[in-house]
């Protein structure tokens, strides 16, 4: 979204040192808590603070089950970000309020709203579970379930988003070639709407790696098979603040190279 | 955007709901002096009841109960949070408390406690001890190892040489209890206050008793404040000791 700047005057001299007090207040706000992070890493110690902390098998869960939730987020959501931004009826605006609950909710909440449902006595886990014997394992698959709940909707309201710019007479025009809506969607759609989609995964991810209420409530904490780096580093303050540093600042780093790849690639 | 829109009308009208059903008439006597407890989760329900009976006793006394992990709490109390009363689950845990912030205060030990195996009311794996534990089928969920509970537990898993399934460590005692309750979790082992404090809701079996372990809490006063005396008096006198009966606690 590009809009005009206020033309008259602009952004003048006296406004800027106004506003750079609060703005410079903000900065620090948000820097100085890195700041004192890197600050308490003991570099020395490093190596023996990360294995304390589980470091390897943490990170390693985080990566996968983060980047196995934006592959779903891609397939599931991107489909029904089309539908929220292609149709009419009096019922989408509950639909896309339906889709928003899950952004604003408190993670533990979605934790307890997951249990509800797919717990062993729960909505639909219970009926699988007394007709099949089967539950939801305290695995991955839990806390890709629980991370795609928190994040689909920062995906679905980004590719929406991106969708609604496109101009309609695209798909009008797909389809007086003869293109099926599958076609149009599949080769119209998608590949104009790349850095929205770029976006919304970027979104995704990272909302998704830093979830930690509703994963512990679903899916428990268990080294190496639940315990992903977030509830690593609460475990490890209670056991040893050193390793809750370090890992922390390992997860500073993932971050910021991820976001500093993305950069380059999609976003100015 | 629209969405945000639709989203914060439901919003405004879950908050406006939400405060008005919080304003009914909430006139208390006024209470000076506030008395911060931290407390580790097992003795939730004991010192609720305390509570009230503190402040019935000293209509000048505030008793503000927050409950925890023992590890999460000496973390806390480490890093100066606020706290006049620290009651833990065990003295390891009382002995990671800073010098600095526990000044003079010196530990008394009020309680005890022994451990126990929960399983849901209608106990689907037919625990019937901790032999059963050794079951894959069983899925058991125990204290994180650096809590308390956990530390007990893994001392009766020691004694009985049993490797149970385990599915996942909780943050505090309560938590585990929680997932067997939601039917989750086949087992747990907790406190058997825990399985006194859940009542119908969950059943209990008994470790033998060469395989148990008997935990002391202690309590600790951070300062000499009217409250945290008016408190600990009552944790430690012998209306303290019958609530503390009643909940299922030993004498220390």
């Amino acid at each position: 979204m590009t809009r005009e700047r206020a033309t008259t005057g602009g952004p003048g001299a006296p406004a800027r040192s106004v506003l750079a007090i609060p703005a410079a207040l903000a900065l620090v706000l948000l820097l100085l808590p890195l700041v004192a992070l890197l600050s308490r890493v003991r570099w020395g110690s490093l190596g023996s603070a990360l294995s304390t902390a589980g470091a390897g098998e943490a990170v390693s869960l985080s990566i996968r089950t983060t980047l196995t939730t934006v592959v779903l987020c891609a397939l599931l959501g991107t489909p029904l970000a089309w539908v929220l931004a292609r149709s009419t009826g009096r019922w989408l605006p509950w639909l896309r309020a339906v889709v928003t609950v899950p952004l604003v909710l408190p993670p533990v909440v979605g934790g307890v709203a997951l249990l509800v449902a797919w717990g062993r006595e729960g909505l639909v886990g219970g009926p699988i579970h007394d007709w099949f014997g089967w539950t939801i394992p305290y695995s991955w698959v839990r806390v890709v379930l629980a991370e795609t709940f928190v994040s689909m909707p920062f995906y679905v309201l980004a590719v929406e988003g991106a969708m609604r710019a496109l101009d309609g007479r695209y798909d009008a025009v797909a389809a007086t070639l003869g293109a099926s809506p599958w076609r149009t969607f599949r080769s119209v759609v998608v590949p104009m709407v790349l850095p929205g989609v770029a976006a919304g995964a970027t979104l995704a991810w990272a909302r998704a790696l830093g979830e930690f209420g509703a994963t512990i409530t679903f899916a428990g904490s268990f080294p190496g098979r639940t315990q992903t780096a977030p509830l690593a580093v609460y475990q490890a303050l209670e056991i040893d603040p050193d390793a809750a540093t370090a890992l922390s600042m390992v997860m500073l780093l993932v971050c910021v190279a991820v976001l500093a790849l993305l950069r380059g690639r999609w976003w100015r | 955007m629209s969405a945000l829109r639709s989203g914060t009308a439901v919003l405004t009208a879950t908050a406006l709901a939400t405060t008005l059903a919080g304003c009914g008439g909430d006139e208390q006597p006024a209470r000076s002096k506030v008395v911060t407890v931290l407390a580790a989760a097992s003795l939730t329900e004991a010192f609720t009841d305390l509570k009230k009976q503190v402040e019935d006793a000293h209509p000048d006394v505030e008793v503000r109960v927050s409950f925890a992990a023992s590890s999460t709490i000496v973390q806390q109390v480490n890093n100066h949070a606020d706290a006049d009363v620290v009651a833990l689950a065990d003295e390891k845990a009382g002995k990671t408390l800073k010098p600095d912030v526990l000044g003079s205060a010196a530990p008394r030990l009020f309680a005890t406690n022994r451990l126990m195996i929960a399983t849901p009311a209608d106990n689907p794996a037919h625990v019937t001890g901790l032999d059963s534990l050794t079951s894959s089928s069983v899925d058991t969920v125990l204290c994180a190892p650096q809590v308390p509970c956990g530390r007990a537990a893994k001392s009766v898993l020691a004694k009985g040489h049993v490797t149970p399934h385990v599915v996942s460590y909780e943050q505090d005692v309560k938590a585990t209890l929680a997932k067997v309750r939601l039917g989750e979790a086949d087992a747990a082992i907790v406190y058997v206050t825990d399985v006194t404090a859940a009542g119908t809701s969950v059943r209990g079996v008994a470790l033998k008793p060469d395989q148990n372990v008997t935990t002391r809490l202690p309590i600790y006063a951070l300062n000499d404040d009217e409250g945290t005396r008016a408190f600990v008096d009552a944790v430690t006198s012998s209306t303290g000791r019958k609530v503390l009966t009643t909940r299922g606690f030993g004498a220390p």
